[in-house]
């Protein structure tokens, strides 16, 4: 007699928990043969705004947190991945990937978490100064994170492209609520159960499925997120810009009708976290 | 109890203070030099001053007499158009085959250019907007070629600006300031976009056009390439060309957050890049054991200063309970002996509102703040018959839901709240829309490293306020804006990086 297999309820990863839809709606996710694999929640803007809550409350903790230390956590979700690589593998072989390319995506991904473990206590050295000013006062530039960033993941390279946008966020203290791809969501259900086991404190990163166009327009106006920063077309371009203008909140887009090579080493890197940090100033006087 | 006077004492033997109020007059002391000014102004448009194609004028006054100035030239849209094409033939043809070096130089000339127009600078300045003349020639001018000596010596030092990428211009950049600091604002913008290997379309407010277009005289006498700067003077049309016009790759703005946001909205379906810096409210922090003296003087620079058009003022005071008498007492005596009138007046402390629209607006948002219930003290000073002025100002017994504590006003209107630990401090000082900067005035210099740390805004003053650098780099957080203006921090944002 041959065993029944236990198939998995994949559920989002939010606010350290792990949860459906508020919707009760899901969408069936198939191989690329079109057999049935799971029901994917299918995330709201009711479901947005709850993660950006849960990133609200982790946030102070996670940017108080000593560099170093966030640099051990992120080097844990490196460790984490590496050990669950196969599993994450089989997932984009399932959503079409070929078996090299999507071993390749793994450890790409992988490799890219462990560069920016190395970065959280050496950016500041990099993108800081000591200014000097024309009176008596020790002028010094630090950076800031800027808030709870909202990131939106393209379809192609659904591990890599979301793992390259969440990274650079959350090495400066920011917390994120990410929108995964709607065709290959699978990857990040994956992705949210190492999160989990990762000592990354819950809230900080937030993964949820859905429907871009149903979601586009809560990412654009909620006030509480700072920035945006993600892979989307024109069109949508358009509307995060103008829901980003209500509020003044950075957006950084990349266009979703131009391929990207996420494997590039050009798209890690310092200049990645500058984007998502603020620049504070301090004048403070020098004498006795 | 050591610090506030004992109120009985103060009733049977009252502290003897010397204020001379009116007593003696000072002799008007007018700055005279000839500010080389002309009747009319045109446009700067490829190294060449022209008529507008329309052929429209309009005036500028003066706002301290409300006398007319000169006539300035309104660009179009058709004028805006040939400035941008020169702007983009310059970058192609010329400025993009400029070493780094070689463009430095240039700035270097209009830096010392400057400096050797200083005194007639800072007089026109004073002139068209009304300014004390003390500040346009110690702080506006020598600051603005400060910035142009600064960004000088970037101009072949790029590539350490992010190692291991590649930089490059953006080629046409599109700008608009704002009238409080007209010259300026215009070498923040300029100096670090030419520095990077811009080349400028630049649109000054419509009532400060006379320093931008005289500085285009500056860049003739430097022998910059034609194009590389175009002054279009005008109003908001004109600025909303410059901006929208398909050549201006990149947008850098000053002004106000209302304007800012309906740039982003009309921007929001092109690639453009922006940088925005925008309004604020920002708290001033007196802690009970800071220098008062000191913190009063910095109260009144901080509010008072350019007669308060300036975006970073420290317009809400935060005073913590246990010295809020003393510093109000000691705020209302250093308020009566300002001197307000004359901005071509060298003693002259406070100088004339900017214009009449301002005028108005301060007025209502002054009554705004009796209707709801705060406390006006306003400094009793003469004030000139003619011309657009306001007495320094001064709002007690603020809450944090007034108009006044949360709008920005733009004018010499102080509006004072308390607080009793540095936790409420900081939670009354983020309170706001706002993130442009702070002060905190105290004696620990623990205490300010965190303050600094906790309060969410993009320049920290400690016992001191309105310092600017060009080597420091300004810019808010929040609804203040994005993108930083001088420092290395600053460039970056006139570059491309790939």
């Amino acid at each position: 007699m041959t065993r029944i297999h236990i198939t998995k309820t994949p559920k989002c990863y939010v606010g350290g928990a792990f949860i459906r839809s508020e919707s009760g709606r899901v969408t069936e996710l198939r191989d690329s043969e079109g057999g049935f694999l799971a029901n994917i929640p299918q995330c709201t803007r009711k479901d947005l705004r709850n993660a950006v809550e849960a990133a609200a409350k982790a946030g102070p903790g996670w940017a108080k947190r000593s560099a170093f230390n966030r640099g051990q956590i992120l080097y844990r979700l490196a460790e984490m991945i590496e050990a669950r690589g196969n599993e994450l593998r089989d997932a984009l072989v399932m959503g079409g990937a070929k078996g090299g390319d999507a071993t390749r995506e793994v450890t790409t991904a992988i490799d890219r978490i462990v560069h920016y473990a190395g970065w959280t206590d050496k950016y500041e050295q990099v993108l800081g100064s000591v200014n000097p000013v024309a009176s008596a006062h020790f002028n010094f530039t630090v950076t800031e994170p800027v808030g709870i960033i909202g990131v939106i993941a393209p379809d192609a390279s659904p591990l890599l492209a979301l793992v390259s946008l969440i990274l650079p966020a959350i090495t400066s203290g920011n917390c994120v609520v990410a929108l995964a791809s709607t065709t290959q969501p699978y990857p990040s259900i994956l992705l949210g159960e190492m999160l989990a086991t990762s000592d990354l404190p819950g809230g900080v990163v937030n993964l949820l499925t859905g429907f871009r166009h149903e979601l586009i327009p809560t990412f654009a106006t909620h006030e509480h997120l700072r920035a945006l920063s993600g892979v989307v077309n024109a069109d949508d371009r358009k509307t995060l810009r103008l829901g980003a203008a209500e509020s003044v909140k950075r957006v950084h887009l990349l266009k979703a009708e131009e391929t990207i090579d996420w494997f590039a080493d050009g798209r890690q890197g310092v200049e990645e976290i500058r984007a998502l940090v603020e620049f504070k100033t301090t004048w403070h006087p020098v004498g006795a | 109890m050591p610090k506030t006077p004992s109120k009985t004492t103060a009733k049977t033997h009252p502290a003897r203070e010397l204020v001379f109020g009116d007593l003696w007059e000072y002799d008007p002391a007018p700055e005279t030099a000839d500010p080389k000014m002309k009747k009319k102004y045109d446009l700067f448009i490829n190294g060449e001053f022209v008529p507008a194609k329309s052929g429209k004028y309009f005036p500028t006054i003066n706002p301290a007499d409300e006398t007319k100035i000169a006539d300035i030239a309104l660009a179009g849209a058709n004028d805006v158009d040939a400035a941008c094409k020169a702007a983009q033939k310059a970058f192609t043809h010329v400025w993009s085959k400029t070493s780094g070096q070689e463009r430095g130089k240039y700035l270097y000339r209009i830096a010392r250019l400057l400096q050797d127009h200083a005194r007639e600078f800072a007089i026109a300045e004073t002139l068209d907007g009304g300014k004390p003349i003390k500040e346009s020639r110690d702080f506006d001018v020598p600051m603005a070629a400060a910035h142009f000596f600064y960004h000088a010596g970037w101009a072949d030092k790029l590539e350490f600006l992010a190692p291991g990428r590649k930089l490059s211009p953006h080629g046409v950049v599109g700008q608009v300031i704002p009238w409080n600091f007209p010259l300026l604002m215009l070498a923040w913008k300029i100096a670090p976009a030419l520095a990077t290997g811009n080349c400028v379309v630049l649109k000054p407010a419509e009532t400060t056009s006379i320093t931008a277009l005289k500085f285009g005289e500056i860049c003739q006498e430097a022998g910059l390439p034609k194009g590389v700067v175009n002054i279009v003077s005008g109003a908001g049309e004109t600025g909303a060309a410059v901006i929208n016009h398909p050549l201006t790759t990149k947008v850098a703005f000053t002004g106000s957050t209302e304007v800012g946001k309906l740039i982003m909205r009309s921007l929001a379906g092109t690639e453009k890049k922006m940088t925005m810096e925008l309004g604020g409210k920002a708290a001033n922090i007196v802690f009970d054991d800071a220098p008062l003296d000191q913190a009063v003087e910095g109260i009144v620079n901080g509010i008072f200063f350019n007669q308060g058009h300036v975006c970073c003022a420290g317009s809400r005071l935060l005073v913590q309970e246990s010295v809020a008498d003393e510093v109000l007492a000691k705020l209302k005596r250093r308020m009566a002996v300002l001197r307000v009138g004359d901005p071509m007046d060298k003693n002259t402390d406070i100088g004339a509102i900017n214009s009449r629209e301002q005028l108005e607006r301060i007025t209502a948002l002054v009554k705004s703040g009796v209707d709801e219930g705060a406390e006006l003290h306003q400094s009793a000073c003469k004030l000139p018959t003619k011309g657009f002025f306001f007495r320094p100002s001064v709002f007690a017994n603020v809450s944090m839901s007034h108009r006044i504590a949360r709008e920005e006003i733009f004018g010499p209107v102080l509006s004072i709240l308390t607080f009793r630990t540095p936790e409420e401090a900081v939670e009354k000082a983020n309170n706001t829309a706002y993130g442009l900067s702070a002060g905190v005035w105290t004696d620990k210099g623990s205490r300010i490293l965190k303050m600094s740390t906790l309060l969410k805004a993009g320049v920290v003053w400690a016992n001191t306020y309105n310092k600017f650098d060009p080597a420091s780099p300004f810019g808010g957080y929040k609804e203040s804006g994005f993108g930083r203006e001088g420092g290395k921090q600053g460039l970056l944002d006139y570059l491309k990086i790939s």
